[in-house]
């Protein structure tokens, strides 16, 4: 039981704390707090992380703001019962406003990518092209990117990884080889991984190259401060500018705000609280949105499950998930055309897997019981590329807090219908003996015919077909029309001279592809211009 | 096919608003129901309806007797109560509704048709009432099925009790 008190390795953000880093964490303030600096950053996620880092390394005084706490290494004990509630937003249950998409986001210091799964894509080309052919952004382009994505890829060890993979994702490169389609490794931001496959709640060897063990770290070793739960309510903007930041302490269960307020005040303000909290930030600050952008055209990736059980043992929750994926019924059709779809393996742990089953009592119990022999692929579905796909709008409750409208359309139905299809296609190809659509009470099938017989005739709806999401994008997008974009090819905003949005939310689409790389690459372009903004040029690579 | 499924959103929405009409009206009542605030979320009222929601929503999955059943049932209903606890309010809030709906005797037998107080309700009274609740056209009233699946499910197998019987070891044991 040595747990809590001896790191089982060496723990960089006990070190840095024993060090001296200034980190605060707002449940404990007895008294309110004023800060100044050069740049107030509200958001400690992949966006937030690279601005900390090129920000603080061009010498400027940077302070972060997170809303969820500072766990590291030493926490991560590999339990769900511990990590969803800790490390997720709304402990990893937040739902749309009709209740019907789950949407997995992270909420502690290093956000989404302290509890990712690892994936790595450069965005991919035909996103890149729609961008510059049907919305006009120019300077987005594959070779633009090119070298900053290179740059983050050497900065957070992104590279094929050769370990072979887990038997779950083997069977998705097994059953893709049977029927003729292409399957890829995926690459993953990992140095020296112990392929324990955990990496959802918190890597417990820092082997995942988070923003919590890479960019942080070199942030506040520069100065760089840092202000746990607590939540960002306003800009307070006078004239063309944003005068301060107005924030407020959670208390330590990190649901409910506190009496202590946190003001910040700064040259420079940047908006990197993920593509629900960003827009939401700025809908309550009341910032200049003449053209009613701001929340609206936020994506998904809405995602479906199949279930299957297989005559041999998967182990499912064991080894590094999604480490293979198929792109085929994204390449094989347009962007703008019918809803294409990406596939993978993800992990299986008890809760992700007994609440991603339908129904209840004796059946899920048997189904549960066979958690050893099951193999899962997920459809993530591209949207806002068609005018069909419009996405959903980030609205604000009474209480200020964000809620994400998303309607799922008979444009996304018809992409789902094609990838259950296509998933219980590649379950039995790869030597399933049943698989269930997770859809409905859950029926199971024996035969792909029987699947596709079924499938064919499923009544698609919300609450009805489960729909999840771990990845949100949109609700600020770049460009250099006002009247279709938040903020400038900069990620400055169009109305403030000294705000800027530098994560997932300035995505026009969705990405097509899991958005970690999208967002390191294009905020590490846009922070060095920011920082040379400011009169800094940041160290060369 | 999509004209259905159209009809029966608007069907649902029209009915789930009507319902979450009721639920509001009853909030006053919520708050005798929900304890806000304290660290455990639930008061006794609620707390009965979630344990007799347990062993018909877990079946098979619970111990079938003793030793273990009680404690099992305990556990479960405690998680429960912990993960209420951990949402932010506007979550918690429309969880009391919930459950403010369900506590009332004629809300209990309205909308969940359960004919006996929740402390004697029988598992297969219960399993029914989650079966018409899971395939209702009123949308709130799938919602509603979702949010206790997800709940109830989620602190069970989040238990290390339940790992044996489905063949999950565990974590890893991480060498020094």
């Amino acid at each position: 039981m040595t747990d809590a008190t001896q790191p089982r390795v060496p723990d960089p953000i006990r070190a840095g704390l024993a060090a001296g880093w200034d980190v605060v964490d707002a449940s404990r303030l007895s008294a309110d707090l004023a800060i100044e600096a050069d740049v107030a950053i509200v958001g400690s996620g992949a966006g937030g992380g690279v601005a900390a880092e090129t920000l603080a390394l061009a010498g400027l005084k940077v302070v972060v703001l997170e809303e969820g706490p500072l766990r590291s290494s030493s926490d991560f004990r590999m339990r769900e019962a511990d990590a969803y509630p800790e490390l997720y937003q709304e402990s990893a249950a937040r739902k749309t406003r009709d209740k019907a998409i789950n949407v997995m986001q992270g909420r502690c210091v290093g956000g989404g990518t302290t509890v990712n799964w690892t994936s790595s894509f450069r965005t991919p080309p035909a996103t890149l092209d729609h961008w510059a052919r049907a919305l006009g952004i120019p300077g987005m382009g594959v070779d633009a990117l090119a070298p900053w994505f290179a740059k983050m890829e050497a900065r957070l060890g992104i590279a094929p990884w050769d370990v072979p993979p887990n038997a779950n994702n083997a069977a998705l490169a097994r059953g893709a080889a049977k029927l003729g389609i292409p399957s890829a490794a995926i690459r993953r931001n990992v140095r020296g991984c112990w392929n324990l496959g955990y990496c959802g709640m918190g890597c417990p060897t820092n082997a995942k190259q988070s923003m919590l063990v890479t960019t942080l770290p070199t942030a506040l070793s520069r100065g760089a401060k840092l202000v746990t739960r607590v939540r960002a309510e306003r800009l307070v903007v006078a004239g063309d500018k944003v005068d301060r930041l107005e924030a407020r302490a959670l208390d330590a269960t990190g649901t409910t705000p506190t009496d202590r307020r946190v003001t910040v005040r700064a040259r420079s303000y940047v908006a990197a609280g993920g593509a629900i909290g960003t827009p939401a930030l700025l809908l309550r600050s009341g910032t200049p949105d003449p053209h009613g952008l701001v929340g609206k055209r936020t994506f998904l990736h809405p995602t479906i499950v199949s279930a299957a059980i297989m005559p041999e043992r998967v182990d499912g929750f064991a080894g590094a998930p999604q480490t293979v994926y198929s792109d085929h019924w994204l390449d094989t059709m347009p962007p703008e055309g019918p809803a294409g779809f990406k596939l993978e393996a993800p992990p299986l742990h008890p809760v992700l897997a007994a609440i991603t089953l339908p129904g209840h009592g004796d059946a899920h119990a048997r189904w549960m019981a066979q958690l050893p022999k099951m193999q899962v692929l997920i459809a993530l579905v591209r949207d806002g590329f068609h005018p069909d796909s419009p996405g959903g709008t980030v609205t604000l409750r009474e209480d200020g807090t964000p809620v994400l409208d998303y309607p799922l359309t008979p444009y996304l139905f018809d992409g789902m219908r094609r990838a259950f299809r296509a998933m219980a296609d590649l379950q039995f190809a790869a030597g399933a003996e049943t698989v269930m659509p997770v859809h409905g009470p859950g029926e199971a099938f024996a035969t792909a015919a029987a699947a596709r017989g079924a499938i064919a005739a499923f009544e698609l709806a919300p609450l009805v077909t489960p729909v999840v999401s771990a990845h949100v994008m949109g609700g600020c997008p770049l460009g250099q029309d006002p009247r279709r974009a938040v903020v400038d090819l900069d990620g400055r905003h169009h109305q403030l001279a000294n705000l800027h949005v530098l994560d997932g939310s300035l995505f026009p689409t969705s990405i097509g592809a899991n958005p970690q790389l999208s967002i390191y690459g294009i905020v590490a372009k846009l922070a060095d211009a920011l920082a040379a903004s400011l009169g800094r040029r940041p160290p060369a690579a | 096919m999509i004209d259905l499924s159209r009809r029966r959103l608007i069907k649902a929405g029209i009915a789930g608003g009507a319902l979450l009409a009721i639920a509001g009206g009853i909030t006053w009542f919520a708050r005798r129901v929900m304890n806000e605030g304290a660290p455990r979320a639930l008061d006794r009222d609620a707390l009965a309806i979630v344990r007799a929601i347990v062993p018909a929503m877990l079946a098979a999955a619970l111990p079938s007797q003793e030793p273990g059943r009680a404690g099992a049932i305990d556990e479960t209903t405690a998680g429960v109560d912990r993960a209420i606890a951990g949402l932010p309010p506007a979550a918690r809030a429309e969880i009391s509704q919930l459950f403010a709906l369900l506590a009332l005797a004629p809300g209990r037998r309205a909308f969940a048709g359960v004919a006996s107080p929740w402390a004697e309700a029988s598992a297969s009274e219960v399993d029914a009432f989650l079966r018409a609740w899971q395939s209702s056209g009123w949308a709130l009233k799938r919602t509603a099925y979702d949010a206790l699946h997800q709940l109830v499910i989620a602190a069970w197998y989040a238990n290390p009790r339940s790992w044996p019987a489905i063949g999950y070891p565990g974590p890893p044991t991480l060498a020094v």
